[in-house]
């Protein structure tokens, strides 16, 4: 080899480089190369491609009645969707699919570019970092506030090492920074079944933020919440934005006019619209769903 | 930052030290050097049935950890109770030897049946320590497989104690039959020796009882560690919202597992040490009417204490030994009564009111 060519070899990698650097930020994956001829990482969620999660013509009846009928929807990382629809949509049906509650009879689920959500069981798939809130709060009511966070918190949770679980000083200052984020610090002792409701869905939140998750779901988040704690709330999720992905269902209008950037309608289990939340309200199709035909 | 529970408070400790010793050191005492007419004399049948109730409280606790800490009803224990007591009844009829009424190196009801040789499944059983591994395995082999079909199923609430108790029944009907090679209806009896020792001495008494009070203390010790552990919160977990526990990355499956296997496994030992003291095991302790039982005592004692459990084994059993001799014909009244009134007025049983009065004591100083 010449050193000529030595030379422009080094120059175009510099240049390569250069472009890359340019580039980082401004497209959805970071601006990182695609993910042609790299080897998959267990358990590594690939976003090369722009894409956190990836729903396609995903279909599920039960006893006949189309649930979800091929619905395709895909969402970037640290992507912050709403989810709106009439009752009945298939929302929470898309949610139980995303969390491997429901099997869709076709259609295809992945989370990153390279995990086939359809091949695992629910723990697999909160371990691979999706996680659920659900409509109606769900936190141990019998255990402390503290309990709930400690068994939330992302380790190995397996039976023997559940057996011998001492909470090391990093993982008790990860449970005190989710304390004070859902400003719970003060009830750290209280049963979680004493909590108010809206302190339960911000429990809740809280023992998500605990299993570091990549992706959220967040079936009504602020249902039941008062004024204050709704604003809170989309505080709370606005900060979430860039580092985690969410995808929040809610009827609240309002609360999405505060913290949305792209509106998904559904409508009998499909994509009816998407965009912003003005081009959805205004369009014609939405309208006629939620105001009746 | 909350500091984590102790393995047990200070008086708490105080009363395990003080049943050991009363139950290794003063029992003892009482019933060996004592003599008979003094009124601290512990008498045979005081011992005995101290120490029978001392295994029924094992298997209390058992189903404390499975019922109470996982929601899990099992009306099916009585069967890993009756199946350690098998283990331990075939290893005793083989220390009879030729003492039996036939003569003969096989056990007495196989030679009424004119059987030549020993069953397969008699294999183990001239030695002690393999009966003895088989009272604890052979329960925890038959929950673990039983377990993991029902709760891979997701078999749940009524429908898991309905089998549960369905399970116990068909091995009831199993063991009576002559065929099955346990002794059909009559079961074991007519005990001679253990390891070669008389059954039926004073000093051989105490030793079981001491034995017996000893793995009782140190099962609620095990008991008390598994629920202390985070392993304990995500059984609670389990019973409060099992979903929930599901989207938090925990396999359910496994904790249930474990614990069910576990709590099978102490009443298999319960099981062991129940035979040599009362001298006999038949199908009848598979009844479906034993399992329910031991389900009554947890509660009466109070779900989900450890401690409950153990006093409602006391109370109940204690209460059934002293009516069925004086007033025969109200036990079964009481029995109602108790079971009435602890439904309606002491849902945490007597542990959940002692401790509700100790709070309203509280409150009031």
């Amino acid at each position: 080899m010449t050193p000529e060519l030595l030379e422009q070899g080094a120059k175009r990698a510099e240049a390569r480089a250069a472009a890359l650097a340019a580039r980082a930020g401004q497209t959805e994956s970071g601006g990182r190369s695609a993910g042609i001829g790299r080897v998959v990482q267990d358990g590594e969620v690939d976003v090369t491609h722009g894409r956190i999660l990836y729903l396609e013509d995903v279909h599920v009846s039960f006893d006949g009645f189309k649930a979800i009928n091929g619905l395709s929807l895909d969402i970037a990382p640290g992507e912050l969707r709403c989810i709106i629809g009439p009752n009945g949509a298939g929302k929470t049906t898309m949610m139980d699919i995303i969390t491997g509650k429901t099997r869709p009879n076709s259609g295809t689920v992945f989370f990153g570019s390279t995990i086939d959500l359809l091949r695992y069981t629910e723990p697999e798939i909160a371990q691979l970092g999706i996680g659920r809130k659900f409509q109606k709060p769900t936190v141990f009511e019998q255990l402390t506030v503290f309990e709930n966070l400690e068994l939330a918190l992302h380790t190995n949770k397996g039976v023997k090492s559940s057996m011998f679980f001492r909470l090391d000083s990093a993982q008790g200052d990860r449970l005190a920074e989710v304390l004070h984020t859902i400003h719970l610090a003060d009830s750290v002792g209280r049963q979680a079944g004493n909590l108010s409701h809206g302190q339960k869905q911000w429990l809740e939140i809280g023992m998500l933020l605990m299993q570091e998750p990549k992706l959220l779901l967040l079936d009504e988040p602020v249902a039941g919440m008062t004024d204050e704690e709704t604003e809170r709330t989309a505080e709370l999720f606005l900060t979430l934005k860039g580092k985690h992905s969410l995808m929040v269902v809610e009827h609240d209008m309002s609360f999405i006019r505060t913290i949305s950037d792209i509106v998904t309608v559904l409508c009998d289990g499909s994509v009816l619209a998407q965009g912003t939340l003005d081009q959805v309200q205004s369009d014609e199709r939405v309208i006629e769903v939620y105001l009746g035909r | 930052m909350m500091t984590t529970q102790p393995f047990l408070s200070r008086p708490a400790w105080g009363v395990v030290v003080a049943a050991l010793l009363c139950t290794s050191v003063l029992a003892p005492l009482l019933h060996l050097v004592v003599p008979e007419g003094s009124v601290f004399h512990l008498s045979d049948y005081a011992l005995g049935l101290t120490a029978k109730i001392m295994c029924y409280a094992i298997c209390a606790l058992a189903i404390d950890l499975i019922w109470g800490f996982t929601g899990i009803l099992s009306l099916g224990h009585g069967l890993f109770f009756a199946l350690g007591g098998y283990a331990m009844g075939m290893g005793l009829m083989r220390e009879i030897g030729r003492e039996g009424n036939y003569k003969s190196d096989l056990p007495d009801f196989m030679v009424f049946l004119d059987w030549k040789e020993m069953p397969w499944h008699w294999a183990w059983s001239d030695s002690f320590a393999l009966q003895m591994l088989l009272a604890v395995a052979v329960p925890g082999l038959l929950a673990w497989v039983f377990g993991y079909f029902a709760f891979r199923s997701r078999i749940k609430g009524v429908y898991f104690s309905i089998i549960t108790q369905a399970m116990t029944f068909a091995a009831m009907l199993l063991f009576f039959r002559n065929e099955t090679g346990f002794g059909g209806n009559n079961g074991f009896t007519d005990f001679k020796r253990i390891l070669d020792i008389p059954i039926a001495t004073p000093n051989m008494r105490m030793v079981l009882f001491v034995l017996t009070s000893l793995t009782l203390l140190s099962f609620f010790l095990l008991g008390r560690w598994l629920v202390n552990a985070k392993f304990g919160r995500v059984l609670q977990a389990v019973r409060d919202a099992e979903t929930r526990v599901m989207f938090s990355g925990y396999n359910p499956i496994g904790y249930k597992l474990t614990i069910w296997t576990i709590s099978a496994m102490m009443c298999g030992v319960a099981g062991a040490l129940y035979v040599p003291q009362v001298g006999i095991i038949n199908p009848s302790e598979m009844s479906p009417a034993n399992s329910i039982e031991i389900a009554i005592w947890a509660a009466v004692g109070g779900r989900a204490t450890l401690i409950g459990p153990i006093v409602g084994a006391f109370i109940v059993n204690g209460a059934k030994s002293w009516l069925t001799v004086t007033y025969p014909e109200f036990w079964l009244y009481f029995l109602g009564a108790l079971f009435i009134g602890v439904t309606l007025y002491l849902p945490d049983g007597v542990v959940g009111l002692v401790k509700k009065l100790k709070g309203m004591k509280g409150v009031a100083k």
